[in-house]
């Protein structure tokens, strides 16, 4: 049975509208109601199924981020994943970090823990980097199954059904991999009142990415976080004449 | 390949519902009992009057463009009204009504078409006028928390609007993104925060409204206190049209809580339901800001038709809580430990909690969804009851078996914090001999029990005819006499609440 390591990150809930900040160095996050990303919470249920079948021993949910990433795993607990591992990056350095940060944390703690699959979400829907599940199997050197919208499981390979452009494409692929979860491929549960009070007593461990020796020193720079334009505004206009003398005047015909 | 599934689509939901075609109502004139009053009709002399006033875009006329004005929401009413008029201000619904007067015409205003008593639905050729181009809001105050905007704007914007300035309108209903301010006045509309923040005789501080004979009627005096002279806005609030247009309205809105916690609980009967509520009125009343129920078939409706899902599994009864208030840490320990005794006293069997907006949103669509799944259920005959909490379910259980199997459904939800249930009976088809069969049976057993007939809905169309049964014969001369005195010539709204 498989050990499964799944990644939660915390972002801002996606029914908040999201406001820029006035000086332009990212959005606005105090006070806003932040959930787990909703691609994570996919990954989250996944696992557990797989739990539930037998076909996984243990999950271990990962989340990086400060304190309130705390909130995430427990939300993961609640769900039914075992225990927690919390690594603790805050302040500037939680701003500039990357996929390519997060990438090196799971894969040491893969190590660390011995698990033999690793399932995230396809993307956070706040930076929508896409980038976590690659760079975790490059860091390994394992098979990664990425946008997997069903997976079966076997002895000792997994097949992967994934969303492509114009259809689906099925893979398989030998264990341990990297696995991420699309949008159709579960829908997560409500964790129930029981099983959020079990979640209470479930272990979190804490610790830096120092502590697993991996460097979160910033790769980039934010230049600048604009707003989308503004989209302008229609105009009705009378007749098929007006609309022809419009499409004129814009040199549209 | 990275596909761009960002928020939007999330918002959107995974669910693509079922579409059913519908055949066309037959109209009320036919299906009902009901006789045209004393009008003149709509002729080319009017029209061009209308035109002059409104121009040819403002005017719809044809047959196709009418039906969505005409048809009722639930798809059970159907007016044969000629013209909808679209007035933007306050003057034109004024000559529309002044005009209308003195040619005896009748009208039907009408703001979203939400209504569940057809009290927006024309039931003969009455002249339409819609306020949904009346949308624009006139002023926030945003320190006393005074929103001032025309009848027409929809509700769900207002509320995004105040949102962005950390304000909440204090009505919050199913129908939020269709619905218009003008018409939530009009009928005095309840809806899911009336537990906190109360209904709209308390919100609204100040309206304008157009009288029969388009006099202009001047109550934007917003103050919280004010008792100069009778309080006269207030026959506008809940009259459903028949008094006056209501073309502005200032509302008082509170600020926007910051935090939310949403739970949707299982409970084994409706004796454990109301000792939830009692326990949660106990525990947490200040942030309490809904408690709604939803019993088994209702469940069943909504999950079966719409392809939702419970959150929890099958109970036989559901109980849907929201807390709102300032302080996060705070609301999220009362709520737990209000959840924790109620497990532990066996209150409750199973549920959920959830602080996150998102999920909070997914369990609100269980209760709010249930009235779109009618359409799916055959005729529902609707029923918005009061009732004294002892009695809530009762009416359900004596319809049930009152129904036996001349029904397949026999249902109830609602705000158990207001003492209001929606009480529905689904049948094959509608059948006038059905509906005497059921009514006023269930009118008498609600009097029985000390309830209301109409607690949000309004008496509308559909049951003007009861009013007897809820007023005394006083209160109804009274109420004509001020009709009488209002709208001498009936144009307004005829055919609904006084009949």
């Amino acid at each position: 049975m498989a050990r499964v390591l799944v990644g939660v990150k915390r972002v801002i809930d996606y029914a908040v509208k999201i406001r820029v900040k006035p000086d332009k160095t990212g959005v606005v996050t105090d006070g806003v109601k932040h959930s787990m990303n909703p691609f994570d919470e996919i990954a989250v249920e996944e696992a557990v199924r797989m739990k539930e079948k037998k076909l996984a021993s243990e999950i271990i949910a990962v989340s990086c981020g400060p304190t309130q990433a705390q909130d995430v795993i427990r939300t993961a607990l609640a769900m039914g994943v075992d225990k927690g591992i919390h690594v603790e990056v805050s302040g500037a350095e939680y701003e500039t970090l990357q996929p390519i940060h997060v990438s090196k944390i799971l894969a040491k703690l893969t190590e660390k823990e011995k698990a033999d699959m690793i399932i995230v979400g396809k993307q956070a829907i706040d930076d929508d980097s896409n980038q976590t599940a690659q760079m975790t199997a490059a860091a390994l050197d394992w098979p990664q199954a990425t946008f997997a919208s069903k997976i079966e499981n076997g002895d000792k390979e997994i097949t992967v059904t994934r969303e492509v452009d114009g259809g689906l494409e099925t893979i398989k692929c030998k264990l341990p991999a990297v696995i991420s979860a699309d949008l159709r491929l579960n829908e997560p549960r409500y964790a129930t009142l029981p099983n959020i009070m079990k979640a209470k007593k479930k272990p979190i461990t804490k610790m830096t990415p120092k502590d697993l020796g991996v460097d979160v020193s910033p790769r980039i720079t934010v230049v600048s976080v604009e707003d989308p334009p503004v989209r302008q505004a229609g105009a009705i206009l009378p007749d098929v004449d007006a609309l022809v003398g419009k499409l004129k005047e814009g040199g549209h015909i | 390949m990275l596909k761009n599934v960002s928020r939007a689509l999330l918002r959107e939901g995974r669910k693509v519902y079922k579409h059913k075609l519908h055949s066309k109502p037959n109209f009320t004139k036919n299906n009902y009992d009901v006789v045209r009053g004393n009008y003149n009709y709509v002729e080319e002399e009017h029209l061009n009057y209308f035109r002059s006033l409104l121009g040819e875009s403002r005017i719809f006329t044809d047959l196709s463009d009418l039906e969505k004005y005409n048809v009722d929401w639930n798809r059970y009413l159907r007016g044969a009204s000629q013209i909808v008029l679209k007035p933007k201000t306050t003057e034109e619904v004024s000559k529309i009504l002044t005009f209308c007067n003195h040619h005896r015409l009748a009208v039907s205003p009408q703001g979203g078409h939400t209504g569940m008593v057809g009290g927006a639905t024309p039931v003969f050729d009455e002249v339409i006028i819609s306020t949904e181009l009346m949308n624009e809001i006139i002023s926030l105050d945003e320190k006393a928390g005074i929103l001032t905007c025309l009848a027409g704007c929809v509700l769900q914007n207002l509320d995004e609007y105040l949102a962005e300035r950390n304000l909440i309108f204090p009505l919050d209903l199913g129908a939020k993104g269709s619905c218009q301010i003008g018409g939530n006045v009009s009928t005095n509309a309840g809806g899911l925060r009336v537990l906190k923040y109360g209904n709209l005789h308390g919100n609204v501080l100040g309206l304008e409204a157009v009288q029969a004979n388009g006099v202009v009627l001047d109550f934007l005096t917003c103050h919280k206190k004010d008792n100069t002279g009778y309080h006269l806005k207030h026959l506008f609030i809940g009259s459903e049209g028949t008094l006056g247009v209501v073309t502005k309205v200032a509302v008082q809105c509170k600020l926007r809580p910051k935090s939310l916690h949403v739970a949707f609980l299982g409970l084994q009967s409706f004796d454990k339901v109301l000792q939830t509520f009692y326990k949660a009125k106990q525990d947490m009343d200040e942030i309490l800001t809904a408690f709604e129920v939803i019993d088994a078939p209702s469940m069943d409706l909504v999950t079966s038709k719409l392809e939702l899902e419970s959150p929890i599994g099958d109970y036989p009864f559901y109980v849907l809580i929201e807390t709102t208030g300032s302080n996060e840490e705070h609301d999220e320990e009362k709520v737990n430990q209000f959840l924790e005794s109620c497990l532990k006293k066996h209150h409750i069997l199973n549920g959920t909690v959830t602080g996150e907006i998102s999920k909070a949103r997914g369990i609100w669509q269980l209760r709010e969804k249930i009235p779109e799944a009618f359409k799916y259920d055959g005729y529902v005959f609707m029923y918005d009851i009061s009732l004294p909490l002892d009695h809530y379910y009762k009416l359900v259980d004596d319809m049930r078996e009152y129904m036996g199997d001349k029904s397949h459904r026999v249902y109830g939800f609602g705000h158990i914090g207001d003492g209001n249930i929606h009480l529905q009976i689904s049948v094959k088809e509608f059948s006038p001999e059905m509906k005497s069969f059921i009514e006023p049976y269930i009118f008498h057993q609600t009097k029985k029990y000390n309830g209301s007939i109409s607690a949000e809905h309004g008496m509308g169309f559909l049951k003007a005819k009861y009013l007897h049964m809820m007023k005394t014969p006083e209160t109804i001369n009274l109420m004509k006499n001020v009709k009488q005195m209002m709208d001498p010539n009936g144009i307004l709204n005829p055919y609904k609440v006084l009949v």
